[in-house]
């Protein structure tokens, strides 16, 4: 049976750049005007509704986010629509509890990490993450070779004595010798690549500000040319992709140390 | 019923028990036999009754073929995946199980799965907490290993509802613990529970914060407990025994069960002891001894201590924290006694682990808790709340048998997924898709959870459809999928084939067998205790009725007690207990004057030197007559 599976992700197309409105309409049990999750004046759970993660928590799409207030949020709002409160509910208001919850834990988990907070925001922009990976996996298949992902040029030189290393580590495990030189040497890499990544850390810092000005530019009413964000956008790509390779090495190397 | 009690129920590989909220504080609820454990043995009486718990337990020994232990081993999982434990324990399978079929266990001539022997303990634990209540118990909250698969799950679940008890949610035991341990406290701590028990391993790592339990990260071993301590101390018995005294009795599942009985024994000593002698008693007055040192015991225990160093550090690491940002190790599970084990908690989480509660006592403790928040919570709950996560990533098999994850492990439940899936081939009208759990590359490494057959998509050109799959994996870490053609809106039929585990049909096969005898039971029981109360009241007053205390009544007042008594006489023909109870009652209003009467008489008696006996009271101060619910000391 053929099975072919389709890309995740969503792609809007249209570009979502000012804040969601928090959905106020009447609460379907006691007839007040309700938050978006759980009425404020009987508590009941609302149906859910198709949102985004951002939209959700009622954030504008912007990068800098508040961990530590999004962790509030997340258990408040926990605290009123999960399943365990809920469970004497009728029978669709232990759905919608489910039902919004899931929605809950996702949103939550997506936007807490900065990376997959990113990643998301840049397919809510109708980037298309997986494809760009699918590619280079299916190139990798037709043509037979490994997988290869373009190495970052600041760390060339760097990789192209890892990658010695490494293959001098694992045939010394192989023979069970022990290799503390090497070890040693690729202990050291470790500490470099890991503050590599720190580096990029703060790059990817930095396009979200940029990112974070184009929003507000936007909704204080200013025309902002789509040219400006789609750079904005490829900076943030490129960082991602980088740090994605860097993240594998430092798990070749990770591997190679604990065999 | 509004306010009807919710159980926390603990279903342990070697001991289960139930509990209850009382009071803002949970207890545990003893059986018949005043024990809070009740041993998950289920065996086959002579008459094909089964027995269950402490009363199993002769049966092991003296009947092997007719009982069985340790069925949790077994729940969830298929014919291919138990050799090893085959090898291990003595479960007898049914004969003609066929590939892929659900397990059968073989009890004297009758076979049974899995979960119809867990719904036998779990109906004992029902029954227990009937009792306790003198109203019949049908929600429960039962606890699951944190590693726990989807099929062991269901497993469970479907056992529960066997029982007759609306499972309301599974709770992870780790996580349960935690809140057993959390009651009191507020402030905000990170937390490993270590959870070593007969079968299970698991190790959780919590966040609490203001009543809230969030789960960060869970790992463990479904393999691993101290059935496998007692297995290795089994075969060095088995190995000396031949050796010393020539005698095989591998073959002997009496043998066998009188040497487990004996190292189980050794095992606790040397928990306390620096040294025991492990002692058998043989057929034809052998017998075999042998001393061992805790130095002897823990090395060759070492290695099965040593298998939950991998989980520990793998759920550390997916936690993203170092043992020093860890405020508190709680033990958990019977054989977190063992001081090696002990030793080595305290050297991964470099401190000392707390064990205030009763490690076999604290998960059912917390199931309780939990019951009580779903039941809507009192003062002591009021801010708590559970967030768990699933142990195992969810993955689709993609072409070429990898592995497509879908939802990670460690994610919070409850959480979902949606994928999109298309034909391959012009006008196809179904799609197989294949769901499973784990965390390696290749769907064959992995948990075969189910098969869902995409039905009755419209007929269309090769990868035109759209069909929109949804996975949702509930509070309970149970999997739910619906699917929907996107493009004609048409919801698909899925047709779910789990890979293991009973259908739907299957479950309410059993349930309707055992159900109607199980409520049967309770009512028989609650006749049978009102009418021997009616008894005892009745017999009360024919010696009343001879005391000069009955002449002392109005006539009116006599005629009263006659007229109910004539009344608790017809309704006890019957088999209606509450009626007999409402007769019972009326009848001690009526007779409350009669006893005051009495009772002034026995004390007039008594002050003129005769005793409470001769007085005609009934026996003694220590059991105040029956009619007379006043107490008698004063």
């Amino acid at each position: 049976m053929a099975l072919t599976e389709n890309t995740k992700g969503k792609s809007t197309g249209g570009l979502v750049v000012t804040q969601a409105k928090p959905v106020t309409t009447e609460c379907w049990s006691c007839g007040a005007m309700r938050a978006a999750h759980y009425c404020q004046e009987c508590g009941k759970v609302q149906p859910p509704a198709p949102v985004d993660y951002f939209a959700f928590f009622g954030l504008p799409y912007k990068l800098n986010l508040d961990t530590a207030q999004l962790e509030r949020d997340f258990y408040a709002l926990s605290r009123k629509i999960h399943p365990d409160i809920n469970a004497k509910g009728s029978d669709p208001e232990q759905e919608w509890s489910l039902e919004k919850t899931s929605q809950l834990n996702d949103a939550y988990r997506t936007l807490k990490d900065p990376i997959s907070r990113t990643e998301y925001l840049l397919r809510l922009q109708g980037v298309q993450l997986e494809e760009q990976s699918k590619a280079a996996t299916e190139e990798a298949r037709k043509t037979g070779t490994a997988k290869k992902q373009v190495v970052p040029p600041d760390l060339l030189e760097e990789v192209f004595e890892l990658n010695m290393q490494l293959d001098e580590l694992r045939a010394s495990k192989k023979l069970g010798e022990d290799d503390p030189g090497h070890e040693r040497e690729l202990q050291d890499a470790k500490l470099h690549l890991a503050s590599k990544q720190s580096d990029m850390l703060k790059e990817l810092n930095a396009t979200w500000s940029e990112w974070d000005s184009l929003v507000d530019r936007t909704s204080s009413g200013e025309t902002i040319d789509e040219s400006e964000r789609a750079a904005v956008r490829d900076r943030m790509l490129d960082v991602l992709n980088r740090r994605t390779y860097l993240r594998n090495l430092l798990c070749e190397v990770d591997d190679v140390l604990e065999s | 019923m509004a306010n009807e009690r919710i159980v926390g129920i603990d279903l342990g590989t070697t001991n289960s028990l139930v509990a209850y909220m009382e009071n803002d504080r949970p207890v545990v609820i003893p059986g018949e036999d005043g024990l809070n454990l009740v041993p998950s043995v289920v065996a086959l009486d002579e008459r094909d009754q089964i027995i269950v718990g402490n009363a199993a337990r002769k049966y092991l020994i003296e009947t092997p073929e007719r009982a069985v232990y340790s069925v949790k081993r077994l729940m969830g999982r298929g014919v291919e995946d138990i050799q090893d434990e085959l090898k291990l324990f003595p479960f007898r399978l049914a004969g003609d199980l066929a590939a892929g079929e659900v397990l059968r266990i073989k009890l004297g001539n009758k076979t049974y799965t899995p979960p119809e022997i867990s719904a036998f303990i779990l109906r004992q634990l029902k029954r227990n907490a009937e009792r306790y209540f003198g109203a019949p118990v049908t929600k429960a909250v039962i606890t699951v290993p944190a590693y726990f698969n989807d099929a062991q799950r269901q497993a469970t679940k479907d056992a529960g509802r066997i029982a007759g008890l609306e499972v309301l949610r599974l709770v992870n035991e780790p996580t349960a613990a935690s809140l057993a341990y959390g009651l009191d406290k507020e402030e905000t701590a990170t937390v490993a529970v270590y959870d070593l028990g007969g079968g299970t391993f698991d190790i959780s790592i919590l966040k609490l914060h203001e009543g809230i339990f969030e789960v960060i990260a869970t790992n463990g071993d479904t393999h691993l407990g101290g059935d496998d301590i007692d297995n290795l101390l089994i075969a060095i018995a088995l190995d000396d025994i031949q050796g010393d005294l020539g005698l095989d009795v591998r073959r002997s599942g009496e043998a066998v069960q009188t040497i487990r009985k004996a190292v189980i024994e050794a095992k606790i000593a040397l928990s306390s002891d620096e040294q025991t002698t492990l002692d058998v008693e043989l057929a034809d007055g052998k017998r075999y001894q042998r001393v061992i040192t805790r130095q002897q015991y823990e090395q060759l225990i070492r290695p099965v201590v040593d298998r939950t160093v991998g989980p520990v550090r793998q759920a550390m690491k997916d936690a993203g924290l170092a043992a020093r940002q860890i405020d508190e190790a709680v033990l958990v599970g019977g054989s977190t006694r063992i001081p090696l084990v002990r030793k080595l908690v305290e050297d991964q989480f470099e401190r000392t682990p707390h064990a205030d509660l009763n490690p076999d006592e604290v998960v059912a403790l917390g199931a309780a808790v939990q019951a009580n928040i779903l039941a809507g919570g009192s003062e002591a709950t009021k801010e708590m709340l559970l967030l768990d996560v699933t142990p195992l990533s969810l993955g689709i098999e993609s072409l070429g048998g990898g592995v497509v994850k879908i939802i990670h492990r460690n994610s919070t439940i409850p959480e979902s997924a949606t994928e999109h899936f298309t034909t391959g081939v012009e006008g196809q009208t179904n799609v197989a898709i294949h769901v499973v759990q784990g965390e390696r590359e290749l769907a064959k490494d992995c948990r075969s959870l189910a098969r869902f057959d995409l039905k009755g998509i419209p007929p269309m050109p090769a990868g035109l459809p759209r069909i929109e799959v949804k996975f949702l994996l509930d509070a309970n870490g149970i999997l739910h999928v619906s699917a929907r053609e996107a493009r004609s809106g048409q919801e698909s039929e899925i047709e779910v084939q789990p890979s293991y585990g009973l259908t739907d049909e299957q479950v309410e096969g059993m349930i309707l067998e055992s159900f109607d005898y199980a409520e049967e039971d309770f009512r028989q029981r609650q006749v049978i205790e009102a009418r021997n109360e009616a008894t005892t009241i009745m017999a009360a007053l024919e010696k009343g009725k001879k005391s000069p205390a009955w002449d002392q009544l109005t006539s009116l007042e006599r005629n009263n007690i006659g007229k109910l008594e004539r009344a608790l006489n017809t309704v006890l023909q019957q088999d209606d207990y509450q009626a007999i109870r409402t007769a019972i009652d009326a009848l001690n209003q009526a007779t409350m004057h009669l006893a005051e009467l009495m009772m002034d008489t026995a004390v007039t008696s008594a002050l003129k030197g005769q005793n409470m006996e001769t007085a005609n009271v009934g026996e003694g101060p220590a059991s105040p007559h029956p009619i007379a619910k006043a107490e008698i000391e004063q």
